[in-house]
């Protein structure tokens, strides 16, 4: 049978799944092993009860100095911007792309401009936000929405010019007017393509937040991993990458889960990741 | 007097001709088959009628007017594909209608009139067929009861005019009669005047009051795009007289097997 149509058994898939993660874990514990062995204090790759000490330190014992649990303070500070960010980003897409996908004369208004100012490096205006918004929450909102409100508003005024022309023109024929059809045709659509620009927006949104959170912040996933960097305290960086990526993960299933929900008829053909 | 009148359309995109010199008269409740080679311009001319696509020179009037340059609900349209709304189900599709009628704003009616709405909707599914999927997405229907499904809708507004861009071509060949039986039974109901384009001649023939045939008639060997197609046989067919045109009729499908 050729390759391209063996397909792994359930169980099977499942394992096959966990072995590049178990193939990393072994990796790491070697590697540990190896360096802990000449160094027992070695700070580059600690033990795993190193790394869940800190962790646990971080989540369930109180800062010394502020009384606060930094990992929860930290991990709502950074969900907060996350989430303020994507907000603004999804309703200037949605209200954009609107524009440009449904009216010939936004786009001819909107598209270049949009276009070119997707092509500006989001991380060099961060200077210009911090100047001009100061060092506080604002900036660091504005640099995730800067970095992914361009991509989402082409995705969504593209989704709406793949909308099949028939469907248009059908209902223009059952008397609808641009108004009624972007309430009843077109946006019922794109919620689902909506929920998908979140869902790709959210990689770069979380790079942004982090180098912002990074450069000015006193609390935040990121301000707390390139602080313990001075101290080489990669027993917190370690387990702070990996919560970071755990929530990216949640939110991510749940937004496709979401839109599974909701909007199921979007899902009836086809396979989708 | 006739109903439709096309005067000398033309058209054209970029240096191609596409239409040239297209005249016509359809009496009211006529049934126009339309058939041609791939690229005749046939779908263009039903575009023209729908007021999708604008022609380059020359006018259609309907019953005397000029008519909309947009479409409109004076026209129905059922085209091969995708004309239905994938998020809607069968009886939300059903309803659109009366509810873009219903409310300016919103497009969603509420109470009564939304019963009334669904109402309406029930006696179409009835009409169609589709009663026992009134709850299916279009996603989850056969293409032949998407097809019913679309003549339903575009029936609705109570359009004098319906269009069809080969509503029949993906379908099988039982599908595609039992909807030829409908289409037909719905048209002697209504009395709306129908154009048809197809792909397939012996359902030209077997359907219309009226046969349109596109094509060609000058050809420049070097320069393929100088001109462009017309009516080419204009032939009103008698139901019970069908020897009479048998000849055309095979013909007509020699000279398509012989282009394929």
């Amino acid at each position: 049978m050729r390759l391209i149509n063996r397909k792994p058994t359930r169980p099977a898939r499942v394992a096959l799944g966990a072995l590049p993660f178990f193939l990393a874990i072994l990796a790491y514990a070697i590697g540990s092993a190896i360096r802990r062995a000449e160094n027992p204090a070695d700070k580059l790759l600690p033990s795993f009860e190193a790394i869940a000490a800190a962790f646990s330190n971080m989540a369930f014992v109180a800062d010394r100095r502020t009384g606060d649990y930094l990992l929860w303070v930290d991990t709502f500070a950074s969900l907060e911007r996350l989430a303020i960010g994507m907000a603004i980003a999804a309703f200037l897409a949605l209200v954009l792309g609107l524009l440009i996908g449904v009216l010939p004369i936004g786009r001819a208004l909107f598209s270049p401009f949009v276009s070119a100012f997707s092509l500006i490096p989001p991380i060099t205006v961060l200077p210009i936000l911090f100047i001009v918004l100061g060092l506080g929450e604002a900036a660091k909102i504005g640099l995730v929405v800067v970095g992914t409100a361009p991509l989402m508003i082409r995705a969504l005024g593209q989704a709406i010019l793949d909308i099949p022309r028939e469907q248009i023109v059908k209902a223009e024929t059952l008397g609808a007017s641009t108004w009624q059809m972007t309430m009843r045709v077109i946006l019922p659509q794109l919620w689902p393509h909506l929920i998908r620009a979140v869902r790709l927006g959210l990689v770069p949104a979380w790079i942004f937040l982090i180098s912002a959170e990074a450069i000015a912040s006193t609390e935040g996933l990121g301000y707390r991993i390139f602080l313990v960097r001075r101290y080489l305290a990669m027993d917190v960086i370690i387990p702070y990458v990996l919560w970071i990526t755990l929530l990216a993960y949640a939110i991510d299933r749940a937004l496709a889960l979401l839109s599974k929900r909701l909007f199921g008829w979007a899902h009836l053909a086809g396979e989708s990741l | 007097m006739s109903f439709v009148t096309a005067r000398q359309i033309a058209v054209s995109y970029g240096d191609a001709l596409i239409l040239e010199r297209v005249s016509l008269e359809v009496q009211k409740g006529a049934f126009v088959t339309i058939v041609g080679a791939s690229g005749c311009g046939k779908s263009t001319f039903l575009r023209i009628l729908l007021g999708q696509e604008q022609p380059s020179s020359g006018h259609v009037e309907i019953d005397g007017h000029p008519m909309a340059p947009e479409p409109d609900p004076e026209r129905g349209v059922v085209f091969q594909k995708y004309s239905v709304f994938p998020h809607l189900t069968v009886l939300q599709n059903l309803m659109l209608p009366f509810e873009l009628e219903g409310s300016a704003f919103l497009g969603r009616v509420f109470g009564a009139r939304k019963r009334e709405a669904r109402d309406k909707a029930q006696a179409m599914m009835e009409t169609i067929g589709l009663a026992h999927a009134a709850k299916r997405f279009p996603a989850q229907l056969s293409g032949g009861m998407q097809q019913r499904l679309a003549i339903g809708q575009a029936l609705l507004k109570r359009p004098k005019i319906m269009l069809l861009d080969e509503p029949f071509g993906a379908l099988d060949p039982g599908t595609r009669k039992d909807m030829q039986a409908l289409l037909l039974e719905l048209w002697r109901e209504t009395g709306m005047t129908v154009f048809m384009v197809t792909h397939d001649i012996q359902e030209a023939f077997e359907l219309g009051t009226r046969l349109l045939v596109f094509d060609k008639v000058r050809h420049d060997p070097q320069y393929p795009n100088a001109y462009g197609a017309t009516v080419t046989y204009d032939l009103p067919l008698d139901h019970g007289e069908r020897k009479k045109t048998a000849a055309i009729e095979a013909a007509l499908i020699q000279s398509q097997t012989d282009k394929a």
